[in-house]
């Protein structure tokens, strides 16, 4: 099977008053599609600069991403990205909020009635038809994201990039998005790339752990395949050996191999 | 009869807790301040008399409102007997087609006050007419800022009267018309008022332009928004609340202004009536430019909270305290 997206020795420069600073050196990852990846890392290694680049929003320095053999050019629709601070825009409701992006996208393609089933269905996805009509400051920060959540989807993107999505959430909340997260890409067979800071979320919800050295000019460190069977139930899995040292090889690159240096 | 759901108890309270209180301060400071007026007033002697305390200012306020309905009288009576020698002249000659003269009589203190208050109006919306468009251009493109960064810095601490005696020249030279549908007094005051107000409401809207999140402006490049509804649905509404912040400091100094040019040039509006009192000099002359002076500021402070009500009916975060 060809490589949906070839992210090819991608390294970034950003210029500072000091001359320039490498965030990042000859990152190389091929991802299947349906594939979901997590990038984990300490913060500061440039885990989100590898989204933003995938995204549009930062130019590699060298090296260049290939989307189906296409090479990637500045942000687009079918890279969509689901912001750590769900980015809703505070004016509008949940249900314009997913609209905005489903008019850019199937203006041309869907009726006026299908858009409309478009946005209830991707709305239905997360759970959130009851709040429709609500603005974002009228929601919990759960069902912020939720709505994010269903914006990214209701643009049917062949990659879904996800920027520590539930990094803001209490842990509750956190579970019950990861299941629903589950529940859709059961049914949706996205392709992901999620980044995160929370071992337990890589192990459950990917396919492959990328782990990323500590910067500057970081670069992917080692790559877990987690061969768990799905649907996965973090109660079950809990005390699931497979599951329990898949844990541990992820602890161990982040606490021993690239222990954080703390400069205090 | 029945109270509705209300015990006597609980509707003290209400009173108490609401009415009361929130009237209290404000009222025990307004009559602190009449007070401390009344006090002042007596002891300023000047060649016009006492200094107008607050009975001369009420006294003067009950003969402008006369003054203004007889003058009202006057103009219908005006208008009665032309209507009737017109009807009579008609009657006598059939093809005899009448004239009627346009009463030409002193404006009233409230005349002058409409007539402000439209001027204001005008200068303030065309002020904010070019301000937003030009804000918004100059916050989205850093490079229109620095090009119109300099200009905006060296008129935007200009005094209104430094601009009068070229918008009057200006006016008087490019406003020619035999039947002109705007008087030029209105015209200069007008542009003045667009001149000195037009500052803040540009500057406010640029800044609010060029400070939307980041993350927004992500989401807009995620979605390839197109330069129109990039400005419509992302960038207007982010920059709304600093906008009405301009929009209101443009508005407190266009009325400033106004008062200010009418009264240099001679324009009619209040600004006139106060500078007309001042010369007229009579004993009623102070007490008369007091009257004035508390409804400049009362006025002022109507559009003001006019202003404050369009902000909370447009934007978007109603959790947001505005005063």
């Amino acid at each position: 099977m060809a490589t949906h997206l070839d992210i090819s020795k991608v390294s970034i420069e950003f210029p500072t008053p000091k001359g320039s600073f490498k965030a990042l050196d000859s990152v190389s990852l091929k991802i299947d599609k349906g594939e979901f990846v997590s990038l984990i890392g300490h913060s500061g290694c440039g885990k989100s600069t590898v989204l933003n680049i995938v995204a549009g929003l930062y130019d590699a320095t060298e090296g260049g991403i290939l989307l189906d053999g296409k090479e990637v050019k500045g942000p687009g629709p079918e890279r969509a990205v689901v912001f750590q601070n769900h980015s809703l825009l505070p004016w509008l409701t949940s249900y314009q909020n997913v609209e905005l992006a489903v008019k850019q996208v199937f203006k041309k393609t869907k009726t006026k009635k299908e858009m409309h089933d478009w946005i209830m269905h991707n709305l239905e996805l997360v759970h959130m038809t009851h709040a429709a009509d609500k603005r974002p400051d009228e929601i919990s920060g759960g069902m912020k994201q939720r709505v994010g959540i269903a914006r990214a989807l209701a643009m049917e993107p062949s990659v879904l990039l996800m920027d520590e999505p539930f990094g803001a959430l209490d842990a509750l909340t956190r579970a019950h998005l990861q299941d629903s997260l589950m529940e859709i890409q059961k049914d949706l067979n996205n392709t992901v790339i999620m980044i995160t800071h929370d071992v337990d979320e890589a192990v459950l919800l990917s396919d492959r752990i990328v782990m990323m050295t500590n910067g500057p000019e970081a670069t992917i460190g080692e790559i877990l395949h987690v061969d768990l069977e799905r649907p996965r139930d973090r109660l079950a899995l809990a005390n699931d050996p497979k599951y329990v040292d898949y844990r541990a090889q992820v602890l161990t690159f982040l606490y021993e191999k690239q222990r954080k240096v703390v400069n205090a | 009869m029945t109270i509705p759901n209300l015990s006597i108890a609980a509707l003290k309270d209400r009173i108490e807790s609401f009415s009361f209180k929130s009237l209290l301060f404000p009222l025990f400071g307004i009559l602190a301040f009449i007070l401390l007026w009344q006090v002042g007033a007596s002891r300023v002697h000047t060649s016009l008399g006492e200094f107008p305390g607050p009975k001369v200012v009420y006294e003067q306020w009950t003969s402008l409102v006369a003054e203004h309905s007889n003058e009202r009288i006057k103009e219908e009576k005006f208008y009665d007997r032309q209507e009737k020698r017109i009807a009579d002249r008609q009657a006598k000659d059939p093809n005899y087609v009448g004239k009627i003269r346009n009463y030409t009589g002193k404006p009233t203190f409230f005349d002058q006050i409409f007539t402000s208050l439209y001027t204001v109006l005008a200068g303030f919306g065309l002020a904010s007419l070019i301000a937003i468009p030009l804000g918004i251009l100059i916050g989205l493109n850093s490079s229109v800022y620095s090009a119109l960064n300099p200009i905006i810095q060296v008129f935007k601490p200009v005094s209104p009267l430094a601009w009068l005696p070229l918008v009057t020249m200006v006016v008087s030279a490019t406003y020619v018309s035999d039947d002109p549908m705007f008087s030029k007094s209105f015209l200069t005051s007008m542009f003045t008022v667009t001149l000195c107000c037009m500052w803040p409401t540009l500057i406010n809207t640029a800044v609010g332009v060029a400070a939307v999140e980041k993350d927004l402006l992500n989401v807009s490049k995620v979605l390839r928004l197109g330069w129109v509804t990039h400005v419509i649905k992302i960038v207007i509404p982010s920059a709304i609340p600093l906008m009405f912040t301009g929009l209101r400091l443009s508005l407190g100094i266009a009325w400033m202004v106004l008062i200010a040019a009418e009264m240099l040039a001679q324009n009619p509006g209040l600004g006139k009536f106060v500078w007309d009192e001042f010369q007229n000099g009579s004993s009623n002359s102070l007490g008369r430019i007091m009257v004035a002076v508390l409804m400049i500021g009362f006025i002022g402070f109507l559009l003001d909270r006019a202003m404050l009500m369009i902000q909370r009916f447009v934007s978007w975060d109603k959790t947001q305290v505005l005063r």
